[in-house]
């Protein structure tokens, strides 16, 4: 058992355990704690693919951004409707399960199945190659400059209205 | 990068309108006179750009990657945004100070969302039209609830901003779509694969889901939910912004990425049917609605959304008449409708008052000028010769008889039959009814340069249709 193996099961364990526990927890705040673990257990699962673009953008906007706003939101709720929140009535329950058997299903078929898809003949190694930050880096910045600069136009207004709408008090 | 000093030279509109952005911002920073500066720096963009745009539109070309295309029908709707930014910019100056808004950053947000329909109508890839839709967007919302101390302006910004983001949803699935079946985002190969791609269920699903979206922007009929509310309640200067550079900017980028609907000569293609009826619904809902409208903000509002329906007869028809058509009208539509809005900024007191369409009454004897110039505004918006709106409708539905659309053409003068009522009961409420009480309202030379200036192009483009018609079908 090489190391990248070793690795893949540590991480994945570690996903598997958290999601359960993420699903199992009464209390909304510990169930978020444990899927920010999830992400992380992700972001290492990443890694040992060589898509470490992936895994740091997995860490920075999902386990930083996306998760603090949750918990944001969870703690302005006040902990006796934090319950109510998340008693759900039996119909939504069944719902929800056929969701969920749904998907399983479909992964299950895709996994052991349906075997490899006709389009993907590339070369592994160029995969590899495209989800380096490196690679990533430089067609952002040659192919992709338009967008980026826009971007970052977005990001600015977005920051000042942010700030004109939220301060307290203009002088 | 650039490739050589020519790409650079085309792409000067944009790059005027961003690099203004960050020195507004140092100006914002370092002056303690930036309440005079701002402004008057911002107009001086807007021209630089608009003045470049027009005096440049020959040089075609594709540049950055075949990101951005400069030239031709692109720097039409560059003029048309950055003029009329400078004419919302003028507006703004007094009416800021009668409300007591915030100003700085007012100015710098109005030059990012210019900057972002920019974008849109220079794209030539999808993910540069959603980052244009994004910047132009993001900097509505703002400006819309600028005046904080107004609960309804806060009403406004937080409507627009959930149901806009809604409309984006449509647009990011629809884009994905699109991408699943293309396996791209650039808009050339969509267009010339664009009959090979019909018959793709997944194409059609998200050119479909695109178009609803985008409808949102544009405020055609099942997605007009918001316009009524966010107009009235955000500050009237950007009201006019939000109804004319947003209006364009959603149209240019239809146009953009839809240019294939218009290859077959309107010979009717898979989307006719779907925007037929959203033009027809959208016509005569926003003239029968606005007929029972007592505040001029809200008649406003329900006449945009039926101009936004004789726009959607341009897409309809798909010919290349009818292309010309709907740039035509945007540029008529812009200058008319900023006019308007304009003078209801210039008449709106202090808190709110003077919005009721019968505080006009009486004004043709007390404020002679002003009476005549709103009259040509009306008389143009309701599409009476020889104005600029009478044109647009023209030309518009000549297209939709060109290509079989008939009936889709009757509809329309139908409907702008009885949105003549509306415009016309301003007249005669103006002229021909006296009313006791003083309606008391500063004049600023401000409000008037603008005013004059949309009157002067509304005039122009009524007299001088045919010039501006062929420039534009020259680069189609």
């Amino acid at each position: 058992m090489n190391l990248e193996v070793f690795l893949f099961f540590v991480f994945g364990i570690i996903a598997a355990v958290t999601a359960v526990l993420m699903i199992t927890r009464r209390n909304p705040v510990i169930s978020a704690l444990f899927l920010i673990l999830n992400f992380a257990a992700l972001a290492g699962l990443y890694i040992t693919l060589n898509a470490q673009f992936i895994a740091v953008t997995q860490i920075i906007v999902y386990a930083g951004a996306i998760m603090i706003l949750f918990l944001f939101v969870l703690m302005l709720l006040r902990p006796d409707n934090q319950k109510k929140l998340f008693e759900l009535n039996p119909k939504t329950k069944i719902f929800a399960m056929i969701i969920a058997f749904v998907v399983f299903v479909q992964l299950v078929y895709m996994i052991f199945f349906a075997g490899p898809s006709a389009n993907i003949t590339q070369d592994v190694s160029k995969s590899v190659e495209a989800g380096t930050i490196e690679s990533i880096g430089r067609e952002l910045f040659t192919n992709y400059i338009v967008p980026f600069e826009a971007a970052g136009f977005l990001l600015l207004a977005a920051t000042i209205g942010a700030l004109v709408l939220a301060k307290k008090k203009f002088d | 990068m650039f490739n050589n000093y020519q790409e650079f030279w085309n792409l000067l509109p944009m790059i005027i309108i961003g690099a203004g952005i960050i020195i507004s911002l140092i100006i914002e920073m370092y002056s303690k006179k930036s309440e005079v500066i701002l402004p008057w720096f911002s107009i001086l963009l807007f021209l630089a750009a608009g003045l470049h745009a027009l005096f440049y539109i020959g040089d075609i070309s594709i540049v950055l990657q075949n990101m951005l295309a400069t030239g031709g029908n692109v720097n039409i709707f560059h003029a048309i945004f950055t003029l009329g930014a400078a004419v919302v910019t003028l507006l703004s100056i007094d009416y800021l100070k009668k409300y007591g808004i915030y100003f700085r950053e007012y100015y710098i947000i109005l030059q990012t969302s210019v900057l972002g329909m920019m974008l849109m109508a220079a794209a030539k890839d999808i993910l540069v039209i959603f980052l244009g839709l994004e910047l132009m967007s993001i900097s509505f919302y703002i400006l819309a609830g600028m005046n904080r101390k107004r609960l309804n302006a806060n009403e406004a910004s937080l409507k627009y901003f959930l149901l806009g983001a809604f409309a984006t949803g449509f647009i990011v699935y629809g884009i994905a779509l699109i991408y699943g079946a293309a396996h791209t985002t650039s808009i050339d190969f969509i267009t010339s694969d664009f009959n090979l791609l019909s018959g793709n269920l997944l194409f059609v699903a998200g050119v479909l889901l695109f178009l609803i979206g985008f409808s949102f922007k544009i405020a055609a009929f099942p997605f007009h939910m918001w316009v009524p509310d966010v107009y009235e309640g955000a500050p009237t200067s950007v009201a006019a912004l939000f109804s004319t550079g947003g209006k364009a900017a959603a149209f240019s980028a239809i146009i953009a990425t839809l240019f294939a609907l218009f290859n077959n000569g309107g010979q009717g293609n898979f989307f006719t049917p779907f925007l037929a009826v959203i033009s027809v619904l959208s016509m005569f809902y926003g003239s029968i609605v606005a007929i029972a409208q007592d505040n001029i903000k809200r008649m406003l509002a329900y006449s945009s959304i039926s101009h936004a329906g004789y726009l959607i007869i341009g897409l309809a028809a798909g010919n290349y008449d009818a292309v010309a058509g709907v740039i035509f009208y945007l540029a008529a539509y812009t200058f008319m409708n900023l006019g308007a809005f304009g003078m209801v900024a210039l008449i709106e007191g202090k808190d709110e008052t003077n919005l009721s369409i019968n505080s006009y009454s009486g004004l043709g004897s007390k404020k002679p000028l002003l009476a005549a110039l709103l009259a040509l505004l009306m008389f143009s918006l309701a599409g009476i010769p020889p104005f600029a709106g009478f044109f647009g409708k023209y030309y518009i539905f000549i297209a939709a008889i060109k290509a079989n659309l008939t009936w889709l053409a009757i509809l329309g003068v139908i409907s702008s039959a009885i949105s003549v009522y509306f415009y016309i009961r301003i007249v005669v409420l103006m002229y021909f009814k006296t009313s006791d009480t003083e309606i008391g309202f500063e004049e600023s030379n401000n409000y008037m340069l603008a005013i004059i200036l949309s009157v002067l192009i509304v005039v122009l483009m009524g007299v001088f249709p045919g010039s501006f018609i062929d420039l534009v079908t020259k680069f189609i």
